[in-house]
């Protein structure tokens, strides 16, 4: 709908639409990205996080490394963002390596 | 102690007691025994407090399969201590080897018992990175020597599977 509004105001303005407020916002909040935080953990051996990062998220060393070095200094960093789905299970793979991850909403 | 590798295999070689004490100690470490800060750290929410029904199917359904995949890898890393229960002399040095495919079953079963101890004792990062402490005193000195000395092996573990991934393809 959004992109129709967009490319075509004036049909979109001319046609009665149904109420659907609630459910229209209902997969509006589906839709949106959700963002793959780690947290950071003073426990976790930064090698070992770079490793994770590797791992789960198919980095090279060096986005991992920038990554750990993130969540080291300001204390979290968001590693994905995407649809909740695929966010949940980088999470999910993240938790089974120990770390301390969470999903967030963007926005 | 000396660590190297032989034949795809891990050896640490010349433990001595104390250590190999630390080492038979991995499998019941990991262990949160109701102490709910270690519970709480190695099954921590997957999200905020406000995502109820995110946290809720999580336990459900996520949960289950995390205690599971621990377990298997504790279960792995106590298999391989057996070598140690073999010495028969009480005070001799002992030797244990890793086989390389039990690698990320090390890695996650001292992860599990380095992050289980430090939450049961609340371990500061200043304390965690204070390599010139004194010697151990107290039964939370001996926790933390036992937490840095599961790091060090991590970092070998680490350092190895590096090795072997920079080296694997086209070998």
């Amino acid at each position: 709908m959004f992109f129709v509004m967009q490319v075509f105001p004036e049909i979109t303005n001319a046609v009665e639409t149904p109420d659907v407020g609630e459910e229209t916002k209902t997969k509006e909040a589906l839709d949106l990205p959700w963002n793959v935080v780690v947290h950071n953990d003073p426990v976790n051996l930064m090698s070992y996080v770079t490793m994770v990062f590797q791992k789960v998220f198919g980095y090279p060393k060096e986005k991992a490394e920038r990554h750990m070095v993130e969540v080291h200094r300001k204390g979290q960093s968001i590693l994905w963002s995407g649809v909740r789905e695929r966010a949940e299970l980088f999470v999910q793979q993240l938790h089974g390596y120990l770390l301390l991850a969470t999903i967030e909403r963007t926005g | 102690m000396e660590v190297f590798r032989k034949n795809g295999v891990l050896e640490i070689s010349e433990i001595d007691p104390f250590l190999a004490e630390l080492l038979r100690q991995i499998p019941a470490s990991t262990n949160p025994e109701s102490v709910p800060a270690a519970e709480e750290r190695l099954y921590s929410p997957p999200a905020g407090p406000n995502e109820k029904e995110l946290r809720a199917e999580w336990k459900i359904y996520v949960e289950p399969e995390l205690r599971r995949l621990f377990r298997t890898a504790t279960e792995t890393v106590e298999s391989d201590l057996r070598q140690l229960a073999e010495n028969e002399k009480p005070f001799a040095n002992s030797a244990l080897q890793i086989p390389h495919e039990h690698s990320e079953a090390w890695l996650n079963a001292l992860n599990q018992a380095r992050l289980a101890i430090a939450a049961k004792y609340d371990f500061t990062e200043a304390e965690l990175c204070d390599h010139y402490r004194s010697p151990i005193g107290s039964r939370r000195d001996l926790s933390l020597f036992q937490v840095n000395f599961y790091g060090f092996l991590q970092e070998f573990i680490l350092r190895e599977m590096e090795c072997d991934n920079s080296t694997a393809p086209g070998e």
